[in-house]
């Protein structure tokens, strides 16, 4: 090509370029500007562009629950799922009867609670030393102290047996679809709406096909923990070097010896993740299945913030916190563990003697505790304790008229200047006016698709016939995460440039992200009581940790040559940042951003029990009766709403790393 | 068997890559360019090759990187299935083997060896090492044996329970080629084997490599994109270039007689006399007096005798028993890097 076509052919692509940037400039305009004109003069346009007509808005509650129905009784699924439903209640219950004595088969005493200490302790030596070690024993010391005992092995044991479920079947999905890519294309949407759908949606379901109680609660578990596993498994599968890959075909190996000898052990790490993954989000879960009646920490948790029993609630909190923690850093160094390997000659007692260590302290514990009571059980008057009186310091730090002064007044000032106007501006906007910005939104993030997405997935809403609650939801959702920015980036910004911070900050996110959602109603309940500002500091706590998270990663991210390239240009810091950094970490900000939206729309719902007047507050009224059809109607509200931002800021975040060349 | 028939024999061999390559190979036509392939959407892998590898003979396969060398090694044991053309392994087809029948093919006659190891990470190195005994279901007894062996030939002993990421790069290798070497195979692929390596335990290997093949006498097909290499280690190097083999021949020919321009840009900065045998300068029927000199020999190690010498003509001893000459001038053409 000669010079002057090639410049020709550049001044064709600007001019392709700037064309392009015109029209998505047009198009924009063109629907915020409808939209706008929309609630300007809503006095004056049809009805049906304000809100859609009743007549229009279709039965699908009752479809779906003619199609229940119908799967239930005519095909006869329920006959499978109360099988099913035995053999779980069956392992759920042995386990039930080894951890806290419950009298079912195989009717052996409840091990004391020194013995699972004191074992945990040497597994957490194994696994990483004298640190992991005090960790696991001093959490389940601290259960025991604490007269929680029962409460927390009754969650254990829905624990044990969900986590293989959730961890097989996922392997085993994860494999398929490594497999297979038309089944892995059949599989996304599923998971994607999985990762959306509000758990009441997994708890409804559960109970009907499985039973009240531990059984709906593994149930529900399982599902809810098995994404991850699904996802880890196949990209553990295919992060498998060619080479290794080459050398298992070269040396012979049949199918299956491929996958047994090469392809899932080479992929151990990720699979592990896995692991780790399912173990956090069946915590998770299990804890809030005490909303169908399952005993536990969870049940506990909620009988007391319900009675407003702060010290109590405290005190459980805690506890689920460390058992989290536990089993996070347990799991996680197993990911890290490598074989190592024994010089020749090492005796046999030397190579496992981990192993021996253990039944040697299982023995030791074991014979101590059949002398000494207190080992085997703490009873209600030996427990330690505090409830009430860290109860009354709650209440009397919270009753000092300064700190009364100031919550009385954040309280004040964000519900009249904040919440209530927000709300009531997101009720008045038509509509039509919601579906064509949401539409707008998601052309400018991620072009044709996402817009095409929030056009029809928020019309979708709007067809589900409940309108009004699902804006309640989303202005919750939106002003938290709004709020979650506001000041969880100055937080981010800072800590990104501070070595020491940025560790620190990265640590104690990924700590915080291991607590089971529910955990994070306790502080903001603790402070506010039950009113709208509670649920709004629940959602704005619980999201600020991925917005934090990935905005320090993010700048961190930033190559270390660019930044001192821009230095040598004479970019002062704020020029640095806006110009330098903050292009460059917007992909990772992103999906922290995309994250934090997922996470609000689960907090908002689980906030219902604190007295919300949106979706959650809807479903969780039908997790009384046997509501399927509304259940569904209602969770896929809220599951269209977040498909349509996770889609809109995943396809943005793509395009970015594209034209990044990240 | 019988040693006519070549140990592995290419004719014609195609690999393309692409939508449905079978179908777009036989329309295309004949004299297609590899940028002609290219912008008809399809990647020529290995475009047109025929070559012979003879029992015992070390074939260099050079080249730089996405020239295709890989590609065609992949060729070989079926780690790729060709697109066109045939490969024979000892006179087999091998794209008429089933899958049980090829597992049973690299089970019994081929070993690999890999540029980044292919080491599996939870096996320690008698196990990674046994890794092809225990896929074809031999006992523990006697593959830890054999294995044992092998890491004791290339001079593991001590580490078989070390796990590799233990292991430096260079002991890592080594474990690869003890693994590809515990069954026994006739044939020996080894793919940029020391490209991975720092360049003085490149060295250390190829001699190690050269020890080796002194001992074993396998048939041997080696891939490299460093030249150097080629010429140390090669019986016959061939050159490849986009997908094609621009020349096949010994070290000493392919230096003195560059098919190509492209193979000729190789050669220039190469130090003829290091590589250049007496016996490629031999004629017969010419008559020379003196002293001869030993065929494989380089011009290198006769400088003085070239330079002190001052007949025409040098005589040369030859592999067969029979004496040849060789033109002194050449020869010190060739001992001055002047072109020949």
């Amino acid at each position: 090509m000669s010079d002057s076509t090639h410049v020709d052919a550049m001044k064709l692509g600007a001019k392709a370029v700037a064309v392009g940037a015109t029209r998505t400039r047009t198009i924009v305009f063109t629907l915020f500007g409808v939209a706008i004109l929309l609630t300007v003069l809503k006095p004056w346009i049809p009805a049906a562009l304000v809100r859609l007509p009743e007549g229009l808005i279709l039965p699908w509650a009752d479809w779906l629950d003619a199609g229940f129905s119908w799967l239930q009784n005519d095909i006869g699924l329920i006959h499978v799922t109360r099988t099913i439903s035995g053999w779980l209640g069956f392992l759920t219950d042995a386990a039930a009867n080894v951890l806290y004595g419950k009298s079912r088969w195989p009717r052996l005493e409840a091990l004391p609670w020194s013995v699972v200490a004191a074992c945990s302790a040497v597994l957490g030596y194994w696994l990483g030393g004298w640190r992991l070690a005090l960790l696991a024993g001093g959490t389940l010391v601290w259960t025991a102290l604490m007269g929680q005992w029962k409460w927390a092995m009754e969650t254990m044991s829905v624990i044990v047996v969900a986590v293989p479920f959730g961890f097989g079947i996922g392997l085993l999905l994860g494999m398929c679809a490594w497999k297979s890519r038309r089944f892995e294309e059949a599989l996304r949407p599923v998971l994607l709406i999985l990762q959306t759908l509000p758990f009441y949606s997994y708890l409804l379901p559960a109970v009907i096909f499985f039973k009240v109680g531990p059984t709906a609660a593994s149930v529900a578990t399982i599902v809810y923990s098995m994404p991850p596993m699904i996802l880890m498994t196949i990209v553990g599968l295919r992060k498998v070097p060619p080479d290794v890959v080459e050398a298992g075909r070269m040396a012979g190996c049949t199918r299956w010896q491929m996958l047994r000898s090469v392809f899932l052990p080479s992929a151990r790490s990720e699979i592990l993740v896995g692991l780790n993954q399912v173990i956090m989000l069946a915590l998770a879960m299990v804890v809030l299945t005490a909303f169908i009646g399952m005993p536990g920490l969870g049940a506990k948790l909620l009988a007391m913030m319900n009675s407003f029993k702060l010290g109590r609630s405290f005190e459980i909190g805690v506890t689920i916190v460390l058992l989290a923690v536990t089993l996070d850093r347990l799991s996680k160094a197993w990911v890290v563990k490598q074989p190592e390997h024994f010089e020749k000659g090492t005796p046999w007692w030397q190579r496992h003697s981990f192993l021996l260590l253990g039944i040697a302290t299982f023995m030791l514990f074991y014979v101590l505790s059949q002398y000494l009571p207190i080992l085997n059980e703490v009873g209600r008057r030996q427990s330690l304790s505090m409830g009430k009186e860290i109860d009354t310091l709650i209440k009397g730090f919270l009753g000092i008229s300064w700190v009364k002064a100031i919550t009385d007044f954040i309280r004040w000032f964000f519900n009249i200047w904040v919440l209530i106007p927000t709300e009531l501006a997101l009720l008045f906007l038509p509509t039509f006016t919601v579906i064509l910005v949401m539409t707008g939104v998601g052309y400018l993030l991620g072009g044709w698709l996402p817009a095409l997405i929030g056009f029809l997935f928020f019309s979708a809403v709007a067809q589900l016939g409940w309108w009004d609650r699902a804006m309640l939801t989303l202005h919750s959702t939106l002003t938290a995460v709004f709020l979650a920015m506001l000041f969880g980036m100055p937080l981010a910004i800072w800590a990104a440039h501070r070595e020491r911070a940025s560790r620190w900050m990265i640590f104690a996110c990924d700590t915080a992200q291991t607590f089971p959602s529910f955990i994070y109603l306790l502080p903001a309940i603790m402070l506010f009581g039950i009113t709208p500002i509670t649920v709004i500091l629940a959602i704005l706590i619980y999201t600020m940790v991925p917005v934090v998270r990935y905005t320090v990663e993010g700048l961190r991210g930033v190559p270390r040559e660019i930044t001192e390239a821009a230095d040598m240009s004479g970019a002062t810091r704020w020029q640095k940042l806006w110009k330098v950094e903050f292009p460059l970490a917007m992909p990772t900000i992103a999906v922290g951003l995309n994250q934090a939206f997922i996470f609000a729309f689960f907090m908002v719902i689980i906030a219902a029990f604190i007295g919300t007047r949106d979706l959650g507050q809807e479903m969780q009224r039908t997790l009384a009766g046997t509501d399927l059809g509304k259940n569904f109607t209602l969770g896929f509200s809220v599951v269209f709403m977040a498909l349509t931002l996770d889609i809109a800021i995943n396809s943005w975040a793509r395009k970015r790393r594209k034209i990044l060349g990240q | 068997m019988n040693s006519d028939i070549p140990v592995i024999s290419a004719e014609h061999v195609w690999k393309l890559f692409g939508p449905s390559p079978e179908a777009y190979l036989s329309r295309m036509p004949e004299d297609h360019s590899f940028e002609d392939i290219r912008s008809d959407g399809y990647i020529a892998g290995v475009k047109d090759v025929s070559l012979e590898v003879v029992k015992g003979e070390m074939l260099v396969i050079m080249g730089l990187s996405g020239s295709g060398k890989s590609t065609l090694v992949r060729c070989f044991s079926r780690l790729h299935d060709i697109t066109g053309g045939v490969i024979k392994i000892d006179g087999q087809d091998i794209m008429s083997l089933n899958a049980t029948e090829l597992i049973e093919l690299r089970r019994s006659k081929m070993g690999m060896v890999f540029q980044s190891f292919g080491l599996l990470p939870h096996r320690t190195v008698l196990e990674n090492v046994a890794f092809p005994l225990e896929m074809r279901g031999q006992d523990r007894h006697a593959r830890r044996e054999r294995a044992l062996e092998m890491v004791k030939l290339v001079g593991l002993d001590g580490r078989e329970d070390y796990f590799p990421r233990e292991l430096s790069g260079g002991q890592q290798q080594r474990v690869g080629i003890a693994r590809s070497l515990a069954i026994e195979p006739n044939i020996w692929f080894l793919d940029e084997p020391f490209s991975a390596l720092d360049p003085l335990i490149r060295r250390e290997m190829q001699d190690e490599f050269l020890r080796l093949q002194d001992m074993l006498g396998k048939t041997i097909v080696f891939i490299t994109h460093d030249f150097d290499e080629a010429l140390r280690l090669a019986d016959r190097i061939a050159i490849m270039k986009d997908g094609a083999v621009e020349q096949v021949d010994t070290p000493d020919k392919i230096v003195l007689n560059p098919a190509t321009e492209y193979v000729a840009r190789f050669t220039e900065e190469v130090d003829k006399a290091s590589v250049v045998h007496a016996s490629v300068l031999a004629r017969d029927g010419v008559p020379a007096d003196g002293e001869p000199v030993p065929g494989n020999a380089t011009i290198l190690s006769l400088a003085r005798r070239l330079v002190e010498d001052t007949s025409d003509t040098i005589p040369v001893s030859l592999a067969d028993g029979s004496t040849g000459a060789m033109d002194r001038k050449a020869a010190l053409a060739v001992l001055f890097g002047e072109r020949v």
